[in-house]
């Protein structure tokens, strides 16, 4: 192979890396888009259905105010570190990235572990999804969040993994860049969870 | 050749079973009462106006397909007409029209019809409580305090209201001949206003399929004079009484299920059914046992 | 052993239901013949290497229609059974389908029909021709595209499975709630449904969001938005509606999944659960579902109508605004489905003229069919008679539809066999025709070969008659207060000649389906006679006659470089959209994977082991799912380059093809 072709080659590759990185990332829009269509519809049933108590609880009898201001605190703080992960990776700082990442897993896993922990308490009171279909929605909306927040802290360990294998490379930031819009995305969602369920929940 | 033979021995059996079942089973043609006859008269209404655009369409398509085929040399051949301002307009605006008068017709058929809006009529509306049971019908008639299981006997001339629950899964009530349906949901009540114009049977039964049994879900509504109906609920009144351990055989699963007749219900009944679907402790339908 | 299997034990096989045994005997008898006659020909190898692992747009299309085919005999076998029994079954005979089965029978119809046949269909379509009239060398995700294929084949198997081992829902093919919640629906049945929709639902999506990116970002140089050909215009709005409205069905599956197995209350009658929402959610999915089958068919009609009529197509501006109409108000229009459930007059009325615009949109699509017909000079081929057929028949069903939309007509109407024959009416003489005139159109662009002519047009005179005959009964039957999903009535109805004329109508269609695979059988025989050497053999107007019959795995060499409507007949009259005398280049394409195979075959034991409670195999096949998924992200070798020189290869070989014809 003549020189020529070889920076032929590699520019083709750099072509195709820019390509590939735009498609991914639309189409990641695009999946989000359509994620969040199902959150819509777990909206829409508790809205529908938060009224529906059958006699039971409703939210303003079950939720804390203070406890899940702490955890909306973990999970909005979480997207800052990202942010900063995500500087890092522009800047092409392996070992930061790392360490960021590892705050935002650090930050999201308390989130989850409070979450649970809310769930726990709930249940063990008796007031479990089976108890009413306000609680059925109840769960059904605030526990896809949270199974949404469980992927993407198990994806997060994934891309840490890579990052450290493999280095910065076009595949692993653009998939950095994914992770990047799914976590916001779920602090987004979580936004409208707080002021939908227990905002107005409890007023 | 086949095809064709297929197709006129396919017109001769429609004919022919056209013929033999006579008109009378075409029930929602037969309509028996002011909402039905309108309901019926939307239909050919909406028809008529719509065959406007389809029966040319089909002729076009006809036409132009054998005008223009390819051993056809006679006929124009124009490659570049695929645009032209006048059969834009034409074939936008001749749509629009139509469906700017079919809707004015739906806003305001939507209304009268609404099967929520009691009939203005010089008669006292019956009442008629429906409650969709698996697979039968039950039928309580608050202000006489009698109840059936898949039949009804109504008044002629009399508006009818139907109040529509269910303890079983979704279903739909209807008379065919007597209008349009509505559904039947649990814990939930919806209302039919319904008149008969003639006396007479006429079929009735569950439209929403429910599982099953549905295929036996069915009853006669019978419209009789005045007289004969208040005869009937005196009889009625000496039949045994819907006691909630009887209801709760009722709702029990079972399937072509005869008339059965009630000569006295409680009260709340009718509540009690809707009400144990909204709140606890009403399953064993504590409040009816009281009265 | 009994927990080891969870609810699964030997009472799972319906022996004593004969139609069961011998359905599923036929079923499993066929995928034995199958599996021996690969084995014998000792062709597994290359079916692995060169269909199950492709991740060729062009072969993963193929791989769908086969599959749909194969799926539309099943489909349409629940249907000769269910008009066997209406014709019988009246008075004091009780035919030969008790209740349970019959019930069974008539969700399998519905849901095979939709998920199964016309989806899959219409998907594979879109996968063999977008690419290539966009001038694309592959969609965008060339893996998720094997990915979804396999997730949608996780739903044929558990559907064909649920013949055998079990049983299958018995709710009618939306599975309303509360009917199909446990204390109703308490079997396995209602648990198939759940996770062969969801789970093929989840491909569809993912397909859905592939085309669509694939559409806005690999059009080739040139190729603006209204430069598009109809098909590819009609298949972007039609995954748009996919991902809009596959993600309700997800979530309305997946609240239903939670009432059924973790005793939530989102649909059921008690503890203050609400059904409506349910019918609510599956309409919200299940009316723009019905768009999204007949906009790629309409797209079909306007690529036969121009090409067979040697004409451009009449009005293309007027058919791409017409299409994204039609695209948007799909979406406010889900409540005529239930105009019975009591809303207000305002409601229902605002929903019934919704519904009445859409005729708009649809009724100036027809108008531009019969003008493009105008001043052309058509052949009659097969696909030309089946858009023929169409506009005649979609034309009725249309109107039908229409009055089905007007809520006072509808009150009357509404769950009877009227609404029956409408959708019939649409679905057959719209989809159906459009898919038939599809395959039969881009049959040489998939095969190489052209279909044969003659037991194409024999088959459509046998669906257009059996059609006509086994459903205008059933308009009438409306009319006679005949409800859908009855498997015995009264002789007093009158309405037993009609169903038997129904029945006839559907031995009509049988036949035309048989004309089909005999079409197909002496097509394949016959290739070499009808082979299409010139991959034009339409005289085709966009970019896919340009590449060979079959194409190329890439292709196109060269990307064309387009400015006009119908690039490739302006090709041919002169303007060029391939350079000339260009040195090939070396064309960066995917490499096959097995993992979306492998996706699918955990799948499908994590979805068996969801439907029998087996957990074992749940968590076991749920690792397996998670490891292959790691697997492909980890995997840094997932694509490659073709030189230079086996593309000139390539295209050498392809061009001496071309001067033998």
């Amino acid at each position: 192979m003549t020189a020529q072709s070889i920076n032929h080659h590699s520019d083709h590759h750099h072509d195709h890396d820019a390509e590939a990185r735009s498609k991914v990332l639309f189409g990641f829009w695009i999946y989000i888009m359509s994620d969040l269509i199902i959150f819509s519809c777990l909206f829409a049933s508790y809205v529908v259905l938060h009224t529906h108590t059958f006699g039971g609880p409703a939210g303003k009898d079950l939720f804390d105010l203070n406890y899940v201001m702490i955890e909306t605190f973990l999970l909005l703080t979480s997207s800052f570190t990202y942010g900063l992960a995500m500087l890092a990776e522009q800047k092409d700082k392996k070992s930061q990235v790392l360490g960021w990442l590892f705050v935002t897993f650090l930050l999201g896993a308390g989130f989850i572990g409070m979450e649970i922990n809310e769930f726990h308490h709930l249940i063990t009171e008796g007031y479990g999804p089976s108890h009413s279909a306000f609680l059925s929605a109840f769960f059904g909306l605030v526990g896809t969040h949270g199974l949404h927040v469980t992927c993407g802290l198990i994806w997060m360990v994934m891309m840490m993994i890579q990052v450290a294998r493999f280095g910065l490379t076009p595949m692993v930031s653009r998939k950095l860049a994914c992770l990047s819009l799914f976590w916001h995305f779920l602090d987004i969602v979580w936004i409208f969870v707080f002021t939908v369920v227990y905002l107005m929940g409890v007023m | 050749m086949n095809k064709i033979k297929s197709f006129i021995i396919a017109i001769y059996a429609f004919a022919g079973s056209m013929m033999l079942t006579g008109c009378e089973h075409l029930v929602l043609i037969q309509s028996k009462g002011e909402i039905g006859q309108d309901e019926r008269d939307l239909i050919f209404t909406a028809l008529f106006l719509m065959l406007l655009v389809v029966i040319p369409v089909i002729i076009m398509t006809v036409v132009f397909a054998y005008r223009y085929r390819a051993s056809n040399t006679k006929a124009t051949y124009d490659p570049h007409f695929h645009h032209s301002n006048k059969i834009e307009v034409a074939i936008w605006g001749i749509p629009i029209i139509i469906v700017g008068i079919l809707g004015i017709i739906i806003w305001k058929t939507t209304h009268k019809l609404d099967p929520y809006r009691p009939l203005e009529h010089e008669n006292k509306p019956v009442v008629v409580q429906v409650v969709a049971l698996d697979w039968k019908w039950l039928f309580i008639y608050p202000d006489h305090n009698v109840a059936t299981i898949n039949y009804l006997e109504l008044p002629v001339n009399t508006p009818v209201q139907f109040k529509v629950t269910a303890d079983a899964p979704m279903n739909s009530f209807m008379i065919p001949q007597l209008g349009g349906q509505i559904y039947a949901m649990a814990g939930m009540q919806t209302q039919l206003h319904l008149i008969a114009s003639e006396e007479g049977i006429y079929d009735g039964r569950g439209y929403g399929f429910s599982g099953a049994g549905f295929n036996g879900m069915h009853f006669k509504a019978h419209v009789v004079s005045q007289d004969e109906f208040d005869n009937w609920v005196n009889q009625t009144k000496s039949s045994p009484e819907l006691t909630t351990d009887v209801y709760k055989q009722l709702v029990q699963p079972s399937e072509y299920v005869q008339p059965q007749f009630f000569g006295s219900v409680s009260n709340n009944l009718f509540d009690d059914i809707m009400m144990k679907f909204m709140m606890p402790g009403m399953e064993d339908m504590s409040s009816m046992s009281s009265n | 052993m009994i927990d080891f299997l969870g609810r699964l034990n030997w009472d799972a096989i319906p022996i004593h239901e004969p139609p069961a045994i011998i359905a599923g005997g036929g079923m499993v008898g066929g995928a034995l013949l199958a599996v021996l006659l690969v084995t014998y020909f000792k062709k597994w190898g290359y079916l692995w290497r060169e269909w199950f692992t492709s991740v060729d747009h062009k072969k993963i299309g193929v791989m769908y229609i086969i599959v749909a085919i194969i799926m539309l005999l099943r489909g349409f076998a629940d249907a000769a059974l269910m008009r066997t029994q209406q014709a019988i079954s009246v008075g004091s005979n009780y035919g030969f389908l008790p209740p349970d089965h019959y019930d069974q029978i008539f969700t399998a119809h519905g849901v095979i029909m939709i998920f199964f046949v016309a989806m899959p269909l219409v998907i594979g379509l879109m996968n063999i021709v977008v690419p290539l009239q966009i001038g694309a060398r592959d969609v965008a995700f060339p893996y998720l595209n094997s990915l979804s294929f396999w997730l949608f084949m996780i739903g044929v198997v558990l559907v064909m499975l649920s013949l055998i081992v079990g049983s299958f829902a018995q709710t009618g093919w939306v599975a309303y709630a509360p009917l199909s919640e446990n204390q109703f629906s308490p079997g396995v049945g209602m648990d198939y449904y759940i996770w062969s929709l969801q789970i093929s639902g989840i491909g569809t999506t993912i397909s859905g969001i592939n085309f669509f990116v694939t559409i806005l970002k690999m059009r080739c140089p040139g190729m603006t938005l209204m430069k598009m050909p109809v098909f590819t215009w009609t298949a972007l709005c039609s995954n748009i509606l996919i991902i809009i409205s596959f993600p309700m069905l997800t979530a309305a599956i997946a609240m239903l999944t939670l009432d059924r197995y973790l005793d939530f209350h989102f649909f059921t009658n008690e503890f203050g659960g609400d059904p409506m929402l349910y019918v609510n959610l599956i309409w919200a999915w299940g009316h723009p579902e019905v768009y999204i089958l007949v906009l790629p068919v309409f797209g079909v009609f306007s690529e036969v109508t121009s090409t067979f009529s040697r004409k451009t197509l009449f009005g293309y501006a007027t058919m791409v605004y017409a299409t994204a109409a039609i695209t948007i108000l799909s979406f406010i229009v889900w409540l005529h489905h239930f105009f019975t459930m009591g809303a207000g007059a305002n409601v229902n009325a605002f929903f019934g003229i919704a519904t009445t615009i859409i005729a708009i949109p649809t009724g100036v699509k027809i108008f531009n069919w019969l003008f493009t017909m105008y001043r052309g000079r058509i052949t009659f081929t097969a696909p030309m008679y089946f858009t023929i057929g169409f506009i005649i028949t979609f034309s009725v069903g249309g109107m039908t539809g229409v009055l089905l939309a007007v809520p006072g007509a509808d009150f009357v109407l509404h769950n009877s066999l009227f609404v029956i024959a409408h959708f019939h009416n649409v679905i057959i003489g719209g989809v159906v025709f459009g898919v038939m005139a599809g395959l039969t159109f881009w049959c040489p662009k998939a095969f190489g070969f052209k279909m044969n002519e003659k037991f194409g047009k024999l088959s459509f005179w046998f669906w257009l008659v059996g059609f006509y005959i086994a459903f205008m009964p059933l308009y009438v039957l409306g009319f006679m207060g005949a409800t859908r999903r009855l498997s015995h009535y009264d002789a007093s109805t009158g309405w037993h000649p009609l169903f038997v004329i129904a029945f006839i109508g559907m031995l009509i269609i049988a036949v035309g389906i048989g004309f089909q695979v005999l079409q197909i059988v002496v097509s394949v025989w016959k290739a070499k006679e009808n082979q299409d050497y010139t991959g034009d053999p339409w005289d085709g107007r966009t970019l896919e006659w340009s590449t060979m019959s079959p194409p190329p795995f890439y292709n196109f060499a060269h990307v064309p470089h387009v400015d006009s409507l119908e690039p490739w007949w302006d090709h041919k009259h002169g303007k060029k959209i391939f350079p000339e005398n260009k040195p090939y280049e070396a064309i960066h394409m995917p490499k096959n994977t097995g993992i979306g195979v492998l996706i699918g075959l955990f799948g499908f034991f994590l979805g068996f082991g969801l439907i029998w409670y087996i957990w074992w195999l749940v968590i076991a096949s749920g690792i397996g799912i998670f490891a292959c998924i790691v697997a492909r992200s980890f995997d840094q070798d997932i694509d490659y380059w073709v030189s230079a020189e086996e593309v000139e290869r390539v295209e050498k070989e392809l061009s001496l093809r071309r001067e033998k014809a």
